[in-house]
């Protein structure tokens, strides 16, 4: 007994080095963050003087001049942004996985064609991706307006990433980030669905082929409900990835004329590391946690329980 | 399995020495052996002197990577290698954003305890609010004493770069901001004067614009060459005076002359490239060069990048002050200053010595394109475009500038440049003025 | 499947596969083709889309060594920094997350799993909200501006990960070897050793090539922590080469490439190892 309990006390001493690190760099981190957060440290001096939540106050209200302007917008650009580039990541991945399931030849080919790109750097998806939707002027079109040019279809030719055109508060500016973060991550989702797809026991279609079930018909009301954890991991995974994104955006476009392809990340990059306005810059970071952990934390906590009932 | 495990073994052993091999075989590859990473933590900054004999590292902070300004800084690099031949010179620049991405990186290592030796930074209020009275920056006033500069340099300069009665950086040069740079070409075929007035300029761009030529190339991508434009439009409109006011809090920033020069900088907009928010200046510059476009207000660095190109002043481009400023010269000078803790602060005193010396001044600005902060500067050196900016600099209104860290803090520029990313794409004369005036308020300068 | 003639379903999926593969690869080709091409050619938009009429490994020579006269520095020196960075702070998290992950799974005590949970949140947080006082006890630790700064950031940041990796793999190792193994008297670190460590390579391939790939990939830490110029790695360097002023797109593909080029070779090598990993990623193993 006393052997059994030496032992974890071992085991919890190898943890130990982990433990106080990430206790340190994690949530000690957030503390001191939010602590700025609510201090009045503005200039490269600290300055930890009591504010409460002004700074917050200003990201908010009218209080702020164009900080709150400008947030507001972020924070419309990032819900647009996040669920436009899931969907896209979700609709195509599946789409190519399902492609992929129905033994086609050469699919080792296919398979690494469409995942390569996440191996890649976000600041080189952002490089070639600012060089292809390039927009140009009329007349000197780049990127992909010289393309349409060239096709014959200048009616398509359009200013991209520093359009400042909207539907209500969506900037159609970020369909070209959207297009290059989902070429970069769908490969994700294609291979979680593949893996699933390939988990599924051939026996229950044959079944539903016997009961004369459609190929459409069986992945429809079989295969789709069995898929349906790995979309929510999948939506999990690449949903924090989206709401705190930050190094494709500032390589491919940086905020964009009016704002239209500013994310918080980078709206809390130029205010702290630029402007120096360090308070400020902690109760963004702070709100991104918030939002982060307002998707991350139940998941968490349910797949914690998950296993505890297992 | 067994067999299975061979091979897994296999793979990460030769994954392993793969890692290995290249992390080994890169130095022989690498043109330039890299200083070795030593940590660099603050050191004091009062070192022992190093030998007299020099040698050693020095690391000088910058933006300058383009054309002429990078070949400017190399010839101030030069004059110092010939004084210390064994000194290795290690040119730190982060490019882009007319310092914005520098100074973000500055911050940051300055914050770590990782200063470079000297780095550049924009005389005035960039320097004072944000490094000096952060505490982190060495006085350089006994550079000035032991140098005789005092009465090298004129007193308005000296009166920008001090604080406390210490003077705080080395100036190198003098930009001017407030040029309209023009295709002699295009105003001949269309047979049209270069503006003076913007009336002159708004006459002259309808009859452009007929002729399908862009009337005003811009290049605001990152937005400051948006704020740029708008500080030249400011002083265009209300002239020297209130627009200095501006900054001390005696303009109202809520008067019709500003809400008249958003007006005008909004019509303005009618008239650039549609690409603005896509392209940089040099890129605009090429438009005016290529003939797409006629005119380009931008600060005087585009005559250095010109002479990169071969191109002669009054010959194969004209310039003029930007419309309205007629009389008045916009300035902002780069300087290069002492930080604590600098790791080889005797060689960066050396650095500072040359960068504010005639010698070295002489050889920058002729290259980069700027006049020298002096007053002794050898006319026989400088183009055109300089002598008459030299003229100019002695004779005209100084202001100074916003954009270029001379009138404001950053933080200030910070907010107005949000300010102007928000006003360049919806031209909300209101809503700009409105956060204009509160970035104001916010900083301390204007009551609520 | 059985063997059949000309079927229109079967041609049709191959022609969206087909057709998928050439969307993916276009930023591949706009890469290859700008970096073959000469400055002059490169200015040329009407032939942005064409390959290069005289093919040129100028632009490459240009981004591996740079123009030191013209204050344009080579990739080569970041490529080396990047190396340097990305091998110890791979290894050192491998070892790390090996041995959380055999605790986690096999030495459970009473808390493990929360312990575990909190770990895992490490994985989601933005990691803005720590760098504000991540810069300054780097700085404070005398690590600010260096190398060893950026691996010990990347080492503790790569823990969550790590663990979770080699804690699923654990996992699904039958406890009874472990039992088998203590019964035989071994204790914590004997059954770590001489059991389940030789059972740990597919394991380590898989971490290690996850945590190669995205710590070479990473650039938030990098762009703030590491900025010397003689220490930034690749990612910052291929970003300040597009921002400078005067865009060779040419040199900037070719700089897109050399950064690329280790981990998509590593990808396309051991790509299934890769997969794996990407699956591990996502908390349920």
């Amino acid at each position: 007994m006393s052997q059994a309990r030496k032992e974890r006390w071992t085991a919890f001493l190898i943890l130990l080095p982990s433990i106080i690190l990430l206790a340190i760099f994690v949530y000690g981190f957030i503390a001191w963050t939010a602590r700025v957060s609510m201090s009045a440290w503005d200039g490269i001096v600290p300055d930890y003087t009591w504010v409460g939540f002004e700074n917050y106050n200003r990201l908010f209200t009218k209080a702020g001049g164009v900080s709150a302007i400008r947030f507001r917008i972020d924070l419309w650009n990032t819900f647009f942004f996040t669920i436009l580039f899931l969907l896209g990541c979700v609709v195509v991945g599946m789409f190519l996985a399902i492609l992929l399931d129905q033994h086609v030849r050469g699919e080792g080919i296919f398979r690494t064609a469409y995942l390569f790109p996440m191996s890649l750097s976000f600041v080189v998806t952002g490089v070639v991706w600012q060089w292809i939707f390039a927009p140009g002027a009329p007349g000197r079109p780049r990127g992909i307006n010289a393309l349409l040019g060239t096709l014959g279809l200048e009616q398509l030719q359009w200013p991209w990433f520093i359009s400042t055109e909207s539907i209500g508060p969506f900037h159609l500016a970020l369909i070209p980030l959207i297009i290059a973060a989902a070429w970069q991550m769908t490969g994700y989702t294609m291979a979680m669905y593949l893996a699933g797809l390939r988990g599924i026991p051939e026996e229950l279609r044959e079944a539903a082929r016997v009961d004369g079930a459609t190929e459409v018909h069986i992945y429809r009301s079989i295969i789709m409900p069995m898929l349906r954890p790995i979309t929510l991991s999948a939506l999990i995974v690449l949903g924090h990835i989206s709401l705190k994104i930050f190094d494709l955006i500032y390589t491919m476009t940086g905020k964009g004329p009016g704002f239209v392809t500013d994310v918080p990340s980078i709206f809390m990059f130029e205010t702290t590391f630029q402007g120096n306005h360090y308070a400020q810059g902690a109760a963004i970071s702070i709100i991104m946690l918030f939002m982060v952990a307002f998707v991350v934390v139940p998941y968490l906590v349910t797949s914690l329980r998950g296993e505890v009932e297992r | 399995m067994r067999n299975n495990r061979v091979w897994y073994l296999m793979f990460a052993l030769a994954l392993l020495s793969v890692l290995v091999l290249s992390a080994c075989a890169a130095p022989a590859a690498a043109p330039v052996a890299p200083a070795e990473e030593e940590a660099a933590p603050a050191a004091p900054a009062e070192e022992e002197a190093a030998p007299a004999e020099g040698g050693g590292e020095l690391e000088i902070f910058s933006w300058w990577t383009a054309g002429g300004e990078a070949e400017g800084l190399n010839a101030m690099y030069e004059v110092l290698s010939a004084q210390d031949p064994g000194l290795e010179i290690i040119n730190a620049t982060v490019a882009g954003g007319a310092g914005s991405n520098a100074k973000a990186v500055l911050a940051t290592r300055m914050q770590s305890g990782d200063p470079p030796d000297s780095f550049q930074v924009h005389a005035g209020h960039e320097l004072i609010d944000t490094w000096v009275v952060a505490d982190a920056m060495e006085s350089v006033t006994f550079i000035f004493e032991e140098n005789g500069w005092m009465d090298a340099y004129p007193p308005g300069v000296i009166d920008i770069i001090s604080s406390d009665g210490e003077i705080w950086s080395v100036p190198v040069n003098i930009h001017r901001s407030n040029v309209l740079w023009y295709n002699k070409g295009v105003f001949a075929d269309n047979g049209l004067e270069p503006p003076v007035t913007f009336d002159d300029f708004f006459a002259a761009a309808d009859v452009l614009q007929e002729a399908g030529i862009v009337p005003m190339a811009q290049g605001d991508d990152g937005v400051w060459a948006a704020v740029h434009l708008f500080e030249d439009v400011l002083l265009g409109v209300m002239g020297p005076e209130l627009y200095s006011g501006l900054w001390t809090g005696e303009t109202d920033w809520n008067g019709p002359e500003v809400t008249a020069a958003l007006e005008t900088y909004a019509r303005m907009m009618d008239y650039v490239n549609e690409d603005h928010a896509a392209i940089d200046w040099t890129q605009a510059a090429q438009m005016v060069v290529d003939g797409d476009a006629a005119t380009l207000i931008m600060g005087d660095w585009v005559a250095g990048y010109f002479t990169s190109l071969g191109l002669v002043p009054d010959e194969d481009y004209g310039y003029m002050p930007s419309p309205g400023t007629d009389g008045s010269f916009m300035m902002l000078s780069d300087s290069f200053g002492l930080p604590k803790g600098a790791p080889n602060r005797d060689n960066a005193i050396h650095w500072l010595t040359v960068a504010g010396s005639l010698e070295g001044q002489d050889a920058f600005n002729p290259l980069k394109g700027s006049i020298p902060a002096r007053t002794d500067g050898d006319r026989s050196l400088y183009d055109t475009y300089l002598l008459s900016a030299m003229d100019d600099f002695a004779s005209n209104e100084i202001t100074a500038s916003l954009a270029h860290g001379a009138a404001a803090s950053e933080g200030w520029v910070t907010a107005f440049s949000d300010a102007m990313t928000l006003f360049v794409a919806d031209l909300d004369v209101a809503t700009a003025q409105a956060n204009m005036a509160q970035a104001c308020v916010d900083v301390g300068v204007c009551a609520e | 499947m059985s063997a059949r003639g000309f079927n229109p379903m079967r041609f049709g999926i191959y022609l969206l596969l087909f057709l998928f593969l050439m969307l993916f690869l276009v930023p591949v080709y706009v890469m290859l083709i700008s970096s073959f091409k000469s400055f002059a050619e490169v200015q040329d938009l009407s032939r942005m889309w064409l390959p290069p009429k005289e093919p040129t490994l100028e632009s490459f020579r240009v981004a591996w060594f740079g123009i030191p006269e013209k204050g344009l520095r080579g990739l080569s020196l970041n490529i080396l920094n990047s190396f340097k960075l990305t091998i110890p702070a791979t290894i050192i998290s491998s070892l790390l997350g090996s041995m959380n992950g055999y605790i986690l799974s096999k030495w459970k005590f009473r808390g493990a799993n929360l312990i575990f949970t909190l770990m895992l949140f490490g994985m989601f947080i933005p990691y803005q909200s720590i760098l504000i006082p991540l810069t300054r006890v780097i700085a404070a630790i005398g690590l600010g501006g260096t190398i060893w700064g950026l691996i010990l950031i990347h080492v503790v940041y790569g823990i969550p990960i790590t663990t979770l990796i080699f804690r699923n793999y654990y996992a699904e190792v039958p406890d009874e070897i472990i039992e088998a193994a203590r019964i035989d008297g071994a204790g914590i670190f004997g059954t770590y050793w001489h059991v389940l460590f030789p059972l740990s390579l597919p394991g380590f391939v898989v971490v290690i090539i996850w945590q190669f790939t995205s710590i070479w990939n990473e650039f938030l830490f990098a762009v703030t922590i590491l900025q010397r110029p003689d220490q930034q790695p690749i990612t910052v360097a291929l970003n300040n080469l597009s921002g400078s002023q005067i865009k060779e797109w040419n040199v900037v593909m070719a700089g897109a490439l050399i950064a690329a080029l280790p981990t998509l070779l590593l990808y396309i090598i051991l790509g299934r190892f890769f997969i794996r990993g990407l699956l591990a990623g996502s908390v349920k193993g």
